[in-house]
């Protein structure tokens, strides 16, 4: 049976993903920073699909700790999925460096640091699917989010080189820009219904996207086009704007 | 985040606040923060008793923690649905101790409705069945509760609509299958008076209910459709059924995408559907053999079925009358009869004994019927009440929206006992719903 590793096992998105992946018969890894927390998901996966799964204690900032987490997983997985990030909080970044700085770490260096284990490795062997959780954020800076905006922008684009880097040795790297999901991260937000994707249809489109290979997803569609108008903005006009 | 949030009866729809966790520690650190709030499933009770000013929402905490599919136990957080369960338990050849008629509800649902079946007069409710449960109380402490431990917890948690604290893990017993089929029998009834008689003759099914027509007047009153059933045994199932023993055959689903005018509900149209489903059986008995989804959830089929009734929504009025009351049944149909406000939907059922401190079954006879919300509604019901009452019946919390206080206080004889209970674990109003602020409670 294929393997899928999550990375941030314990976010909604994850959770729905872990179970679309199981689902199709894929055994799968959960890591996140508290193992503990993640049994009852363990157990739920087990025993609604009767597949394998597995905890894994997993820091996202514990860079000097990657290497070794990815070479004592049980066995190597198929696809790698990274969905941990950190939204935090844009005017407390400010003002607080310690902030701005969890944003960056957890939403880039983290997941730069760990995905570059994980892509060396696919490499190697040369198989694998990687699937980066970036957001529209990413794409361009606004002022009421742009630490984990840029966070995200910087992470698109690693995971725009290394689809480049990894397309000869046949290792899939798979960009997902989620728009909106109803989520614990977002809770504290009243979000518009119809750019708002439950997790589920998250989890559904990652999945599709995994198995024909699709490279940058948006999950429901008008993001793309609201991101390309966001874009074509003059920035002469753009800036004026409060967004 | 701020939502519109309504039960199954579209009435009442307020503005909450809805917060949402999946590990057991938020959920205690929230209720420790939080006061004026109440824990809410898939929203299928049908009045207020899982609204309010700020909601809870369990579902996401919904992960299933063991299956012993030698013994038959499951053991969930509350938030997992029935429908999920089934798709579980059923290939490994269990089934529910006792399901409503929607399998759309959560498991913490469940205990907190002390949800009750067709199988009601043979193998009670819900609670029945439960080995053990946690509940988070007042204090933002997690007790492990059940007949024999923290009782007095485990009697007001079942049937308290959730004003015990939140339930958050369930574990009980399931029932052996042989088949995910239902073996039916289906016999007309002329009137009342026959399927009454029905009932009794046929009361040594495991299942029993039957749909009532509640339009009809003289010699036809109270005429109905006897359904009653048995889990199929192998040996009934047809060759190509036998195949997979445990498997549902694949079917389309339908859905009502949107509220339809309230005009379409009118006497007439009621009268026509019923005549349908009545004229529907030419023969006397049906006997045959179904999958467990038609017999158990024939309106789950059709997805939001609800939007049928309009956007002002509609009361679902369940009642329970003592089994030697049986002209308070003639009395209120009489009424309902006369008004012809009546519903698609009229469910006839016989509860057997059940010991609990504020669930809703009594041995009696128990009907719901649906009312679309118009002018003049809630005091036709209050009249309906007070026949309720002088007969010593109660009705079903789940399904209220409008009972006035004094009629709750009245007709539940523990009310008193549940409440000092519920305020025992639930000081200063903490867990509190739009339901217990309208039959005052919480203190």
């Amino acid at each position: 049976m294929p393997i899928v590793l999550l990375l941030g096992a314990g976010s909604d998105m994850a959770v729905a993903i872990a179970r679309r992946f199981a689902a199709a018969q894929y055994n799968v890894q959960l890591a996140g920073r508290q193992a503990a927390a993640l049994q009852p998901l363990q157990q739920d996966l087990q025993i609604r699909y009767g597949i394998t799964a597995s905890v894994h204690t997993f820091d996202a900032t514990a860079y000097d700790t990657h290497a070794a987490f990815y070479a004592t997983l049980p066995e190597p997985p198929d696809v790698t999925v990274c969905a941990f990030g950190y939204l935090g909080d844009q005017e407390q970044a400010q003002q607080n460096w310690t902030e701005t700085a969890r944003i960056l770490d957890t939403n880039f260096t983290g997941a730069v640091s760990i995905l570059n284990v994980v892509a060396n490795a696919y490499e190697a062997r040369k198989a694998g699917t990687i699937v980066g959780i970036s957001s529209v954020a990413g794409e361009r800076g606004r002022q009421s989010n742009y630490i984990y905006g840029s966070a995200k922008a910087g992470f698109t684009a690693y995971l725009s080189g290394l689809r480049n880097r990894l397309f000869r040795s046949g290792v899939h790297v798979v960009s997902v820009l989620p728009g909106f999901v109803n989520t614990a991260m977002t809770q504290h937000l009243t979000l518009p219904p119809l750019l708002t994707a439950q997790p589920e249809l998250v989890a559904n489109a990652v999945f599709k996207a995994v198995q024909r290979k699709k490279n940058v997803l948006f999950v429901k569609w008008p993001w793309k086009y609201i991101m390309l108008i966001i874009k074509l903005i003059p920035e002469f006009i753009f800036k004026k704007l409060k967004l | 985040m701020q939502k519109r949030l309504a039960n199954w009866g579209n009435y009442p729809a307020i503005i909450s606040e809805e917060s949402a966790y999946t590990q057991e520690e938020q959920l205690r650190s929230f209720v420790v923060a939080h006061h004026g709030f109440i824990a809410r499933g898939n929203g299928r009770c049908y009045g207020d008793a899982s609204l309010g000013k700020h909601t809870l929402s369990m579902l996401k905490y919904d992960k299933v923690l063991s299956f012993d599919t030698v013994a038959g136990v499951l053991e969930t957080q509350a938030g997992v649905t029935l429908d999920k369960i089934l798709d579980i338990i059923v290939p490994k050849g269990w089934f529910l101790p006792v399901t409503p008629g929607t399998k759309f509800i959560t498991v913490g649902g469940a205990v907190a409705s002390d949800v009750h079946g067709k199988n009601h007069h043979m193998e009670g409710a819900f609670s029945g069945h439960i080995t053990e449960m946690d509940v988070i109380t007042g204090d933002g402490l997690t007790i492990t509760c059940s007949p024999v431990a923290h009782a007095d917890l485990y009697w007001a948690t079942c049937g308290g609509m959730g004003l015990t604290g939140v339930i958050t893990r369930v574990k009980f017993g399931l029932k052996k299958i042989e088949t995910a089929y239902i073996k039916q029998k289906q016999i007309k009834a002329r009137n009342l008076e026959e399927v009454i008689r029905l009932f009794d003759e046929y009361k040594h099914y495991t299942y029993s209910m039957a749909w009532i027509d509640c339009l009809q007047k003289g010699d036809s009153f109270g005429r109905s459709i006897l359904i009653v059933g048995e889990h199929a045994t192998k040996a009934d199932l047809n060759a190509k059924q036998g195949q997979a023993p445990l498997q549902l055959p694949a079917k389309p689903r339908l859905t009502v995408p949107f509220n339809l005018p309230s005009f379409i509900l009118n006497t007439f149209t009621v009268k026509a559907f019923n005549w349908l489903y009545y004229g529907k059986n030419f023969k006397k008995e049906i006997n045959n053999v179904v999958p467990y989804e038609p017999f158990f959830y024939p309106l789950d089929a059709i997805l939001h079925w609800n939007r049928g009734y309009g956007k002002a929504g509609f009361i679902q009025y369940q009642f329970v009358l003592p089994l030697e009351q049986k002209e308070g049944l003639v009395a209120i149909l009489r009424r309902i009869s006369d008004k012809g406000w009546g519903s698609f939907l009229a469910v006839l059922k016989v509860f057997g004994r059940q010991d609990s401190l504020i669930s809703f079954p009594m041995e009696g006879y128990t009907l719901a019927l649906d009312f679309p919300v118009r002018k003049g509604l809630f005091a036709f019901l209050d009249e309906l009440d007070e026949i309720v009452l002088q007969y010593g019946g109660r009705l079903y919390l789940s399904k209220d929206a409008r009972m006035k206080q004094e009629v709750f206080w009245k007709s539940y004889p523990n009310a008193g006992r549940f409440a000092e209970i519920v305020n025992t674990y639930n000081p200063g109003k903490r867990f509190e719903s739009l339901q217990s602020e309208r039959l005052l409670l919480t203190k």
